[in-house]
């Protein structure tokens, strides 16, 4: 990775100077400068009307990979918490960093986020990388991703974890494509391999159809996001501590190109986010007809669990679209999953075949359903379903 | 305002058998689809193009056969197609994509917005869109719900996943665009008959002036190792007999599994 | 002699069906139970250039023809049977004005009923004129660059809904059928009227209503053909229409197949799926062969409209055909389905109400039969 800026073209206009998170571009005899504070984050390249900075990337076999060392996490946070993919992270982070015998970080970035450090210390981070500023209170693709790239170009992780959040997604393959990097989305599995010490990431695709595992040889740092809700929560590690490291950066937020102009929160329970539902029940076509879901409904309730549906069920309309659960839909692993009149494509498995508990009924003995379900009832759904929910409410209501 | 949709041909997941026998992915016979999330971005950018005027322009990277998604596109209402087309695109993970899509955009020229489906049916990895706006150096909106131009800059609201977000950005940009945005149009008769003689050119790696050592395998950083079927190995119990009998084991099961 | 289609057909045919499957279909119980004319779907079939299949390009339309709009005709009926019926009633506006029209009419009258702006009826039936189409009682009287219309008309496909009629009246009763005349009236004229829209046994959401002219002023200019020109008028359109009625037939017939193989294939009695016992298989291969008899009349009819060779007597043939056809069918789909084809869970409780209308309109089956009897006694005696 190198920046450089062709005196050729520059006209000393400053517009690179508002947009520099580093405060590392000076004009001198009416030309930009790089000073040493540059970490080659990039944020100044679009904002330069004459095309006067130049980025270029190394060819890949010409990175020096054992300049590379440690794992790093991408902390996501929300109201002051980490999003709990980040906890998760940092586990399997811990195992990564361990087999390499190398240190774990977690970089941290965002508005008032250092209450989180000790919480990262005791989740297993041995460093954390700490900015704090106003204008990154809430994600924004420009400013998180110039942040983030000057630290990791200044820094050289060998690994960088990211959930696989419409954040850590959005965010992820820009850094990655900013710096040449290998990147590698949605992995359910993370290991090292240990002949070559590189990082083997396991991922489905073909909507869950095949599993494939990644390997990225030359470029650095090697990128990963990860699924949420995948990798075990690590134990809580009272008293661990972490150094910490912070950056200033002075972020002009007339220099950042999107602005957040509304969050709208949905209300009602029937926003009820399937993915940290642990029980869900599904309707799938077996339901015949909209009006049926209430039966689904009615054993979810009973449950305290959330509704899902099949994508059959959503594309004919019987119910709105972020109940979908599958490949297009949401990936869920409850505790319990009871799939009601679901045949089971492999796009609705895709996205719950690995909950921990699946119950299928359905009144074809041959549903694919059947081949994933820890219990199989063959039968029909209109008197099973309703027998259900009225043995549970006696049995719930004898305690 | 010239619109360009990056598009992929795709096979439709929802056909796809596995094998019994073997264990393996059935490919015969699936047939090939525009990916569903890239027709809610054909239909936002003709929806655009309806309300302010313009041009809609479809390209994919692919072989030869995704000409057919393009022609799709056109009987949808595209004014036109581009096929980005060359052996030295095999084998591209989803950096090498983003830089030969920018590259033919970069011969494109002139464009206010790009739009891309979220995702890709096959892939998943959601990585392609935002990967094009880093290298075209422009802003990126994901999981865009609603777009709209106003005053030449772009409002979206942006579907999250317990929330929508509105957010406002210049142009040109990008937006990737999720299934509840729209529901793309059929194409009509007319549009058929225009697709089957539409001009579809094919760029190679020359016309773009793309860097082969940027492209395909050699310009993917990420090689996958290995391919194999998940285990569906769970050993599961069927419940049978009366429909009051199988309601009573399947709470006893359930207790004694600790999930109730 | 070539029964594939070609490739441009067969790129349109899919367009059509992935339409129907994705739009028609889902909804077709709906519109059915709905009682409310479907304008959605109809404002779709215009969006879709579906409303001018045969109507030359210069006035909106696709420049195909007749076999291109029985196909696409029997996939929409397939899909769902009312919007499929409207497609076919559309066309009897339609079909007059791009064959008798004068370039003018056609401007003004042919453009927006090719492209679905407006839709389009067809109005001869009246309380004592049926079958007996030279029995028309509605008058039209002329008054110097005007007629005036005064009568009614009854069951008219589209009535009510429809925005522009082609509505068949007689200029001098003296003459009789000689003296029917063929008029454009548009909805919204002053002194036409709609009267109560028919109660019937399936179809709830396809209007059928009677249209009522009360001095009623129609521009001379409005006239198709001729004056007394009304009666090839009459004819021609009776004729396309038969087709129109035929396909319809075929595609409901293909739907109630469809659910009669797939509900035999899934339901289970004695251990094994009924489509295992003969009893069951050889009322699946009469159905097939019904139907695939009524397609083959249906589209020869349609070819040689195309072709410009005489179709009626084909016309005729495949319209009685496949109606009755269309009846056994659905019927035996009933059986097939046993208690459940009885209920309204499914969708074969329809098909059987539905068919019977394929047997009664556009000329009743007995009809039919004297049309081709009439053909086939003038042919021998030419012979």
């Amino acid at each position: 990775m190198s920046i450089y800026i062709d005196t050729d073209k520059c006209t000393g206009c400053k517009l690179c100077l508002n947009a520099c998170p580093y405060g590392a571009i000076i004009i001198e005899d009416g030309k930009a400068r790089f000073t040493e504070d540059c970490v080659m984050c990039g944020a100044c390249v679009s904002f330069c009307k004459f095309e006067a900075i130049i980025q270029a990337r190394p060819k890949k076999e010409a990175v020096d990979t054992s300049e590379y060392q440690g794992v790093w996490v991408i902390a996501e946070t929300h109201d002051g918490k980490f999003a709990e993919v980040t906890v998760e992270l940092l586990g399997e982070g811990r195992k990564l960093a361990e087999a390499l015998d190398e240190e774990l970080a977690l970089l941290l970035v965002g508005h008032e986020v250092e209450p989180l450090v000790p919480a990262a210390a005791a989740y297993g981070a041995d460093k954390v990388y700490l900015v704090e500023d106003e204008a990154l209170k809430h994600y924004r693709t420009g400013p998180f991703v110039d942040v983030m790239t000057g630290l990791i170009n200044k820094h050289k992780p060998e690994i960088v974890l990211i959930g696989a959040t419409s954040m850590g997604r959005d965010l992820a393959s820009r850094i990655a494509a900013r710096i040449g990097a290998g990147l590698t989305a949605d992995c359910t599995g993370l290991e090292i391999d240990p002949a070559e010490r590189l990082l083997l990431q396991t991922r489905p695709a073909f909507g869950g159809n095949i599993m494939a595992s990644i390997l990225c040889r030359q470029a650095r740092p090697q990128m990963a996001t990860v699924r949420p809700r995948v990798m075990k929560k690590p134990a809580l590690q009272e008293g661990r501590q972490a150094e910490v490291i912070r950056k200033q950066v002075s972020l002009n937020e007339k220099a950042i190109l999107t602005k957040i102009v509304e969050v709208i929160r949905e209300e009602g329970a029937e926003q009820v986010n399937l993915q940290d539902a642990e029980i869900i029940v599904s309707g799938g076509r077996g339901l015949r007809a909209p009006e049926n879901f209430a039966m689904i409904r009615e054993l979810a309730g009973v449950l305290g669990g959330a509704v899902g549906a099949s994508r059959a069920t959503v594309d004919a309309g019987w119910i709105p679209a972020y109940h979908q659960v599958g490949q297009t839909g949401k990936t869920v692993q409850p505790k319990l999953y009871i799939a009601c009149g679901i045949s089971g494509a492999v796009q609705h498995l895709a996205g719950m075949s690995s909950s921990d508990c699946i119950v299928a009924i359905n009144s074809d003995p041959d549903a694919p359903i059947f081949d994933v379900a820890t219990y199989g009832i063959v039968g029909d759904l209109f008197e099973v379903v309703p027998a259900l929910t009225a043995a549970l409410k006696n049995e719930f209501g004898h305690q | 305002m010239n619109f360009i949709v990056c598009i992929k041909q795709v096979p439709d997941t929802t056909e796809v058998r596995i094998d019994p026998e073997t264990n393996t992915l059935v490919r015969e016979g699936v047939p090939s689809i525009i990916n569903p999330f890239d027709e809610n971005a054909i239909e936002a950018a003709l929806q655009l193009k309806e309300k302010h005027g313009g041009k809609v322009m479809v390209i994919t990277m692919g072989p030869p056969q995704a000409e057919k998604a393009l022609r799709e596109a056109v009987a949808m209402g595209a004014d036109e197609a581009i096929l980005i087309s060359d052996r030295a695109f095999a084998g591209s993970d989803t950096l090498a994509t983003s830089y030969t899509l920018a590259q033919a955009i970069r011969r494109i020229g002139d464009y206010d917005l790009i739009l891309c489906g979220k995702q890709a049916f096959d892939g998943d990895t959601a990585q392609v869109g935002p990967g094009l706006a880093e290298q075209l150096g422009i802003p990126q909106v994901t999981y865009a719900i609603e777009a709209e131009i106003e005053d030449k800059g772009l409002r979206v609201k942006r579907l999250l996943e317990d929330r929508f977000e509105v957010v406002e950005t210049r142009l040109p940009a990008l937006i990737t665009c999720v299934k509840q945005m729209n529901e793309p149009r059929h194409a009509g008769l007319k549009g058929v008959m225009k697709a089957r003689k539409a001009e579809i050119p094919t760029w190679t790696a020359e016309d773009i002036q793309a860097d082969t050592a940027r492209c395909g395998l050699d310009g993917s950083p990420t090689n996958v190792v290995r391919i194999f079927t998940p285990e569906r190995g769970r050993e599961g119990e069927r419940l049978e007999g009366e429909c009051s009998e199988v309601v009573h084991t399947l709470i006893q099961r359930l207790r004694e599994a600790k999930v109730l | 002699m070539d029964f594939a289609f070609t490739e441009e057909q067969q790129e349109i045919f899919a367009a059509v069906r992935e339409f129907c499957d994705d739009v028609l279909k889902p909804r077709a119980q709906e519109v059915d139970e709905a009682g409310e004319y479907p304008w959605d779907n109809v404002r779709q079939l215009g969006k879709l250039d579906l409303m001018g299949i045969p109507a030359p390009e210069e006035y909106g339309g696709m420049g195909l023809g007749f076999l291109e709009w029985a196909v696409i005709g029997e996939l929409l009926s397939g899909a769902c049977t009312t919007t499929g019926a409207i497609y076919g009633a559309h066309m009897l506006a339609e079909y007059p004005i791009m064959h008798f029209g004068t370039d003018e009419q056609k401007q003004k009258f042919l453009a927006p009923l090719a492209t679905g702006e407006k839709i389009g009826a067809f109005g001869l039936t009246e309380p004592d004129a049926g079958s007996d189409a030279g029995n028309v009682q509605t008058r039209a009287e002329r008054d110097g660059d005007e007629y005036i219309l005064n009568g009614s008309k009854l069951f008219i496909s589209n009535g009510g809904d429809a925005e522009l009629y082609v509505i068949i009246a007689n200029a001098d009763p003296s003459r009789g059928m000689r003296g029917l005349t063929a008029f454009i009236v548009e909805k919204g004229t002053p002194g036409f009227d709609f009267g109560k829209d028919e109660q019937k046994m399936a179809f709830k959401s396809l209007s059928n209503r009677e249209l009522i002219f009360t001095d009623c002023r129609v521009p001379a200019a409005n006239i198709l053909h001729k004056e007394k020109g009304g009666f090839r008028v009459t004819m021609q359109t009776l004729a396309v229409g038969r087709i129109g009625m035929a396909v319809g037939a075929v595609g409901l017939a293909q739907a109630a197949y469809d659910a009669a193989v797939a509900y035999a294939q899934t339901r289970v009695q004695f251990d094994q799926p009924i489509s295992g016992f003969q009893a069951i298989q050889f009322k699946l291969a009469d159905m097939a062969t019904d139907i695939e008899c009524s397609r083959l009349l249906t589209y020869q009819a349609a070819w040689r409209k195309d072709e410009g060779l005489d179709f009626e007597k084909q016309a005729a043939m495949a319209k009685v055909f496949a109606s009755e056809a269309c009846s056994r069918v659905c019927n035996e789909a009933v059986q097939i389905h046993g208690g459940y084809g009885y209920t309204k869970e499914y969708a074969v409780e329809r098909y059987f109400r539905e068919a019977k209308l394929f047997e009664i309109v556009e000329g009743t089956s007995e009809i039919q039969r004297l049309v081709i009897a009439n053909r086939l006694l003038k042919e021998a005696k030419l012979r």
